[in-house]
């Protein structure tokens, strides 16, 4: 019977892996074209810095970037390369394209992780406080919270802190590659995190707050509570650990969209990530760099949700892997 | 006796107290923020100041614009790598003396052979080339370069062209060293100059540290320089604010932003100075409606200029022709003569009232508007003064459709012509006709983006640039000038002033006033802490 169980697992592992490789050959083929559709490209924008457009010199750098090669042939130029560990050069820098991303994800790894730490942290507390104090004034203070962190825009936020670090304490927390206390170091990381990670965790929160609250009414949580279980018990071993899968799953989503608010939350902090160097990288046209990082959050997204479903299995032994 | 001792007490009390006496004081990194990641390192290949302002101060030219004084003439044109120069009788020929025991930051020994190399390149003459060169027309005058001996060039001339000089003074006119190719000066710039190259960090920061065996000794005074790149300038300016940097991007800061600035950091040095970028209106004349020389001179004759400039600059900006309006500017029509050019007359309501008779012999009216897109890039600085373009277009019988261009399709698009009014910005490197009238409005020029092309005012264009005297080449320009905004050939609408800031212990900061492009050496610059 376990033996069986192992090999549903593994079929069903062999699946997901092949599901996500199919998904990356298709985001692969839809990034490469859409790159090469879009209006303008990088001789002109090349061009554009130097205030004019020479036909003899814009051809002749067309041919030292490839681009004049058929679109086929380059998408296997790229992947062939990609497969072998060789990304290419930045077509701006002129620098390995390895090179340019490799020191930029700790930056941006370190501030995802700690946004999504920062959601989880508050927002399933506040969420299980909220639903357990259902229609106090707490509950409705919270709500408003969640609301407003649902309302603001992060970029907004971040130049509001920024504003009020400058006004009240005459410094801001803008990124130094060295900090020199911990102090330092904590704001230039925690408090982006916190301005990016502040819309997820109120979404966390009311997820929790729903999902508790649903599962406050079953049976076995009054069962739980005529058995005389603690308050805290209730709550967090019988209750919570049956509401959180929703949770778990919107943390998940959260996480592949946080890159989308980390564009916003590096451009108003100035740190250095992999975000916002997409976004100039874009900007460019600077197609190995956008066509790479691109490719690695895909591979970040669709390992995320991976993850989110072992991660099913983990805290629901009901759920199995099968057909 | 006396008078020698209150003489002495006084120089004693200027030292102490007055800090143009002060001694400058070696040592420490000037910290500036950088507007946007420049494309490159290499300054012969860039048409932007963000690429002129953090490595101008790895290079050294033939000559420069001396960098304590704010106006660029050819009066303040000093040796640098050349030791003096000399015209030949005819003014067809240029000759350098050039300075020896300069050393490149790689220790290769600079000579004449350099010389000939950087300009090779740029005339097309050399076997190595530019990615681009957008200054090649620069030297269509110059037939070759040719040296004598390790430290002599001559600038070999079709004709005589007097503001050579001016050109080669010109932050956008470094020597380059032979033993390094193009690709590697983007990348990795090696110059003779103040500052060495460290790092340049795409969207990060920008690296540059003291250069121990300087040829000018005792110089620079700080020890290095560091840009960080922040594109958000709200966040910039907040950084400034909170004295994360000494001094802001030169000439980036805008009228508004000023007065934040100041309100903040009361402390701050800030300078509001013409920057010599003139907004103007790019009118797509080879086809209709435009081909229509009344509804171009329709079109001249709607502009409320000090509108604009009321509206943009808090009245803090110029009015003019082509060249940069004085006193800031050299060559500027005075103002009784710039009056008289259609449009440019105090009365905007007569001038409008013209303007619709215009139109309306053109088969416009009230009942029958013409209707155009307003093209212009997708930046602040170019579409707020489109919008307020389109709504005085109005007052003419003109609906204008604001047409946003994304950056990287702005200049295939109006090569194309697929426009018929664009809004652009013209920035003059150098104060001087030659650069202006041959980039902008010569017939066969890549940044004539109009195509206008009267081949009497290409002859006016060569005669002005001949002329040695310059009292008599003034009034040629402003004629040519009129003329140019007579033909509508790119009404200019204003010439715009920006502001810069600096901490107050930053010294020997000069901002220059008829160019952004040519004050950034930054060996004079200490800091008094």
């Amino acid at each position: 019977m376990r033996a069986n169980g192992s090999s549903q697992l593994f079929a069903y592992l062999v699946r997901r892996l092949t599901l996500m490789l199919v998904t990356l050959f298709g985001i692969s083929v839809i990034i490469f074209v859409l790159l090469r559709i879009v209006p303008g490209n990088i001789v002109d924008i090349l061009f554009d810095a130097a205030g004019y457009v020479d036909p003899a010199d814009k051809a002749n750098l067309t041919r030292e970037l490839g681009l004049d090669q058929p679109i086929v042939v380059q998408y296997l130029h790229w992947i062939g390369g990609l497969l072998h560990g060789d990304l290419g050069y930045s077509f701006v820098s002129e620098k390995p394209a390895l090179d340019e991303i490799l020191p930029r994800i700790p930056i941006t790894a370190r501030l995802a992780g700690l946004a999504i730490m920062f959601s989880a942290s508050i927002g399933i507390p506040l969420g299980v406080i909220s639903a357990v104090n259902q229609g106090s004034r707490l509950d409705y203070v919270l709500r408003v919270v969640s609301l407003s962190g649902l309302s603001l825009p992060s970029f907004w936020l971040g130049l509001l802190i920024l504003m009020a670090s400058v006004s009240l304490f005459g410094s801001m927390p803008i990124f130094n590659p060295n900090p020199k206390t911990w102090t330092e170091a904590f704001a230039i990381y925690c408090v982006p995190a916190m301005a990016v990670g502040f819309r997820s965790a109120a979404l966390t929160m009311r997820i929790t707050r729903s999902s508790m609250l649903e599962v406050l009414r079953q049976d076995y949580i009054r069962t739980a509570r005529a058995k005389g279980a603690s308050r805290a018990s209730v709550n967090f071993h019988h209750a919570l650990k049956n509401a959180i899968l929703p949770v778990i799953t919107v943390i998940g989503i959260e996480a592949a969209f946080l890159i989308g608010g980390l564009i916003v939350t590096e451009t108003v902090f100035n740190i250095p990530g992999v975000a916002r160097f997409l976004v100039e990288a874009l900007r460019w046209r600077d197609y190995p760099i956008v066509q790479n990082l691109v490719m690695l959050i895909a591979l970040v997204v669709v390992t995320a949700n991976f993850i989110v479903d072992m991660l099913y299995a983990v805290l629901d032994p009901r759920i199995r892997y099968t057909d | 006796m006396r008078s020698v001792r209150a003489l002495a007490a006084v120089v004693l009390y200027l030292a102490a107290f007055n800090p143009a006496f002060a001694a400058e004081k070696q040592g420490g990194i000037l910290r500036m923020y950088h507007r946007d990641s420049p494309g490159s390192a290499s300054i012969h290949e860039e048409a932007t100041y963000s690429v002129n302002i953090p490595f101008m101060p790895v290079f050294n030219n033939l000559v420069m614009y001396k960098q304590d004084v704010a106006q660029n003439s050819l009066d303040s044109i000093v040796p640098d790598l050349a030791e003096s120069w000399a015209w030949s009788g005819d003014n067809k020929t240029l000759s350098f003396k050039l300075r020896q025991g300069v050393k490149w930051h790689d220790g290769k020994p600079f000579t004449s052979a350099d010389v000939k190399c950087t300009f090779d390149m740029l005339m097309g003459k050399s076997t190595q080339k530019f990615r681009k060169n957008p200054r090649k027309s620069w030297y269509d005058q110059v037939n070759d370069v040719s040296t004598n001996g390790d430290f002599e060039v001559a600038f070999n001339l079709k004709r005589p062209q007097p503001a050579l000089l001016a050109l080669l003074a010109s932050g956008y006119t470094p020597i380059y060293p032979c033993h390094v190719s193009p690709a590697d000066m983007r990348t990795h710039p090696i110059g003779t100059g103040p500052f060495k190259f460290v790092e340049f960090k795409a969207n990060e920061s920008i690296k540059l540290t003291r250069n121990p065996d300087y040829w000018k000794k005792g110089l620079p005074h700080l020890d290095g320089i560091e840009f960080t790149i922040i594109p958000n300038r709200s966040t910039a300016i907040l950084a400034f604010v909170a004295g994360k940097f000494d001094m802001t991007f030169p000439t980036e800061v805008s009228i508004p932003l000023l007065k934040d600035v100041k309100t903040q950091a009361p402390n701050a040095v800030c300078v509001v100075e013409p920057i010599n970028v003139s907004t103007n209106i790019i009118v797509n004349s080879s086809s209709p409606p435009f081909d229509n020389l009344d509804i171009r001179r329709a079109l001249a004759l709607a502009l409320d200029r000090k509108a604009f400039i009321s509206i943009l600059f808090e009245g803090q900006a110029d009015i003019g022709g082509t060249m940069l309006p004085a006193p800031a500017g050299l060559w500027a029509m005075p103002k009784e003569m710039l009056e008289t050019i259609p449009g440019y007359g105090p009365d905007v309501k007569a001038n409008r009232e013209e303007a619709r008779k215009l139109m309306q012999k053109a088969g416009f009216g009230p009942d029958k508007h013409l209707q155009v897109k307003v093209s212009t890039r997708n930046i602040a600085v170019y579409r707020d003064p489109a919008v307020i373009l389109i709504d005085q277009l109005k007052d003419i019988y003109i609906d204008g459709e604001l047409d946003v261009v994304e950056t990287a399709n702005w200049f295939p698009k109006i090569a194309r012509k697929d426009y018929a009014l664009g809004l652009n910005l013209t920035g003059n490197a150098v104060d001087d006709p030659d650069q202006s009238f041959y980039e902008n409005y010569s017939c066969h020029s890549e940044r004539n983006y109009t195509n206008y092309c009267n081949p009497a005012i290409e002859k006016l264009f060569d005669q002005q640039s001949q002329e040695t005297d310059v009292a008599k080449r003034k009034k040629l320009v402003w004629d040519i000038d009129k003329q140019l905004q007579e033909d509508v050939a790119r009404p200019i609408i204003f010439h715009g002033r920006q502001g810069s800031c600096w901490q107050p212990y930053v010294k020997g900061v000069t901002i220059m006033v008829n160019s952004s492009y040519n004050g950034y050496r930054y060996e004079d610059v200490w800091l008094d802490k």
